[in-house]
């Protein structure tokens, strides 16, 4: 379907000289006696995708929580674009430009695909009928939405009026996909995007996030599933026991090496 | 070609024959006819309630020709004016999926407000009117307040407010009407001004009360910011589903508190109108029978009561099925009872129908 799923090393390396998007710094999170994060360090650069990894309880929604504003940190700090901000609750990220799909596909399923795109950003006509009578540009949004799709390359939606709940799970979180990459947005968080779906559907997704990539997205995906993550990742954070365990490219470890990483039979140095 | 008897399986592409490849994800599909019923009704839930009003029409003119002559539809459409606005207001509290037990407490109080404020207090009747409707606002407050800050289920939350708001009136009133004679501003008893078509007096004459041109202005006024703001996309996606509406940056809270304040206002109106229609304003003219009602007319009228999903044209309708059965089964001569098991088994109906197209798949 999609021509461009190249995944190079150089374009991991050529990150680093630049300024990353958003980055975390010693960040750390009890909850009472568990600790949650211990003195993390995160940078996601613009286009680039960058996976977190890690068992259950290793600190990987923590960590992508104090990133998006979903929780705050007890130390440490946020910089977005190398300056620091305080995110008290996820809406403050999202205006900044962080956008996350959650794991429950935040889409509301009797409204249509245009409908779920623009949900709390809705684009009202110009004129009297926009400011006074506060009409919605539902014709212009449709369009919008359309274009919005099809730049993701996703062909199989092709009405932007037909009802959400009428998708196949594949295409609903492409709606949510497309959602976050949708507003000019800079970050774009991916909670387990393909955990639900079939091969194809996933394939789907996968060469969204490269397109959200190429389009110079920096995108967090957090994921189960080795095979997708090595297939997209260009970098791939560890997360471990609330910190980290290091942070390697599929091009230098193999599955199985950050699988090893991941559950501490081996260790980065 | 054939139809297969059970639908292809999901996915595009699945049924290489059919050609069109642009739209191939959707039209590949071949549907049975119940299913193609199910699509129908799922983008169109007043369609059912549509159908069973022009039957019962068809059905009760054949029982008694007068039924549709325009004296009896005039009387009948009056009759209708008080649960139509009340259920107005019943439509956005369930299209949040919560509901509202205290509806005609709320519009009894404002009328006995908006008519002792005036006899009482001697006040202008604009202003005991406006008094009327603050109270009616004021009382939606209180359940937006009961359910958004203190996170009450909205059935709880009314069903208290439903006792308060209802003592209150019979303490305020102590169970006292005023009597039309005392109302006799044409402001108070707005809902019975009538416009005449047709002859002056007798089965020919249709008048059109200005209550049911009111009724008309508010469902148009609700219907249209609904359907064209983004306050009418926010009630729908929190009725249908409220985390995700707030993970998509909905204010949540602040989208329920509203509906509940304007269910209050309208419901305040639906005091206002009964009183002008019924030239008595009453601590009796209402009752928990109103509540019922008013739900019965939104349920009838395809709205879900999970939220989410309905059109107000659909309550419109179910209001008016609701003063058909009622009219037409006196005229037919049959035992009022007929007509509250005929309404019990459309609500049965209804829901079921609900239950069923809400399982649509593409």
């Amino acid at each position: 379907m999609n021509a461009s799923p190249s995944t190079s090393v150089e374009d991991a390396e050529g990150a680093d000289t630049r300024t990353p998007v958003l980055s975390g710094r010693g960040l750390t999170k009890s909850f009472g006696r568990v600790i949650g994060l211990s003195n993390v360090d995160i940078d996601l650069y613009p286009g680039e995708v960058l996976a977190v990894i890690g068992d259950n309880g290793a600190g990987k929604s923590t960590l992508v929580k104090a990133l998006t504003g979903a929780l705050t940190p007890d130390t440490g700090d946020v910089l977005l674009d190398g300056k620091k901000v305080e995110f008290k609750r996820p809406q403050d990220a999202r205006d900044a430009g962080i956008e996350t799909v959650y794991q429950t596909l935040a889409v509301s399923p009797a409204l249509d695909v245009a409908s779920n795109l623009y949900l709390a950003r809705e684009e009202r006509r110009p004129g009297v009928a926009g400011s006074i009578f506060r009409m919605l540009d539902k014709k212009g949004m449709k369009e919008r939405a359309g274009q919005a799709v099809q730049d993701l390359g996703i062909q199989t939606i092709q009405n932007m009026g037909v009802a959400v709940e009428s998708l196949s799970g594949g295409q609903r979180q492409a709606v949510a996909v497309a959602r976050a990459g949708a507003f000019g947005s800079k970050v774009a968080v991916l909670d387990e995007p393909t955990a639900a779906l079939g091969v194809k559907e996933t394939g789907m997704v996968l060469r969204m996030i490269e397109q959200l990539r190429d389009r110079g997205i920096g995108v967090i995906l957090i994921s189960h599933n080795m095979p997708n993550v090595w297939e997209v990742a260009d970098r791939i954070h560890i997360a471990r026991l609330g910190g980290c365990a290091g942070v390697i490219t599929p091009e230098s470890h193999t599955m199985t090496d950050g699988v090893a990483i991941m559950t501490g039979a081996t260790t980065l140095h | 070609m054939t139809n297969a008897g059970s639908p292809v399986a999901n996915g595009p592409a699945a049924d290489p024959s059919t050609g069109g490849a642009a739209a191939a994800p959707f039209a590949d599909r071949r549907y049975t006819p119940l299913e193609r019923l199910q699509h129908v009704l799922h983008a169109r839930p007043y369609l059912s309630p549509l159908v069973v009003l022009v039957l019962s029409y068809l059905v009760f003119t054949l029982l008694n020709d007068r039924f549709i002559l325009p004296g009896n539809q005039a009387t009948m459409i009056k009759s209708v004016v008080v649960v139509a606005i009340l259920a107005l207001g019943q439509s956005l509290i369930i299209l949040t999926a919560g509901i509202d037990l205290s509806v005609g407490f709320i519009a009894l109080l404002s009328m006995m407000v908006m008519a002792k404020v005036y006899v009482d207090q001697g006040w202008s009747p604009w202003v005991a009117i406006t008094v009327g409707l603050l109270v009616g606002l004021a009382c939606g407050a209180l359940n937006g307040a009961l359910v958004t800050v203190l996170n009450l289920p909205p059935f709880i939350a009314t069903l208290g407010s439903f006792g308060i708001i209802q003592a209150t009136m019979l303490l305020y009133t102590k169970g006292k009407s005023v009597l039309g004679t005392d109302l006799s501003q044409p402001h108070l008893i707005a809902g019975n001004i009538p416009v005449r078509l047709g002859a002056e007096r007798g089965p020919d004459s249709f008048p059109i009360y200005l209550g049911i041109v009111i009724m008309l202005v508010l469902y148009a006024v609700i219907g249209f910011a609904l359907s064209q703001t983004a306050w009418g996309r926010h009630v729908y996606a929190v009725g249908d589903d409220a985390e995700a509406a707030r993970l998509s940056g909905i204010r949540i809270k602040r989208v329920l508190f509203s509906v509940y304040v304007v269910a209050g206002g309208l419901f305040a109106v639906g005091g206002w109108m009964a009183m002008g229609l019924n030239s008595v304003a009453s601590p009796n003219l209402l009752s928990a029978d109103t509540n019922l009602a008013s739900i019965t007319a939104v349920v009838i009228g395809g709205t879900s009561l999970f939220g989410g999903r309905g059109r107000l044209v659909g309550t419109l309708l179910g209001a008016l099925i609701y003063a058909t059965f009622d009219r037409g089964l006196s005229l037919a001569g049959a035992d009022q009872q007929w007509r509250v098991f005929a309404v019990g088994v459309l609500v049965l109906v209804a829901v079921s129908v609900d239950q069923w197209i809400r399982k649509v798949k593409a």
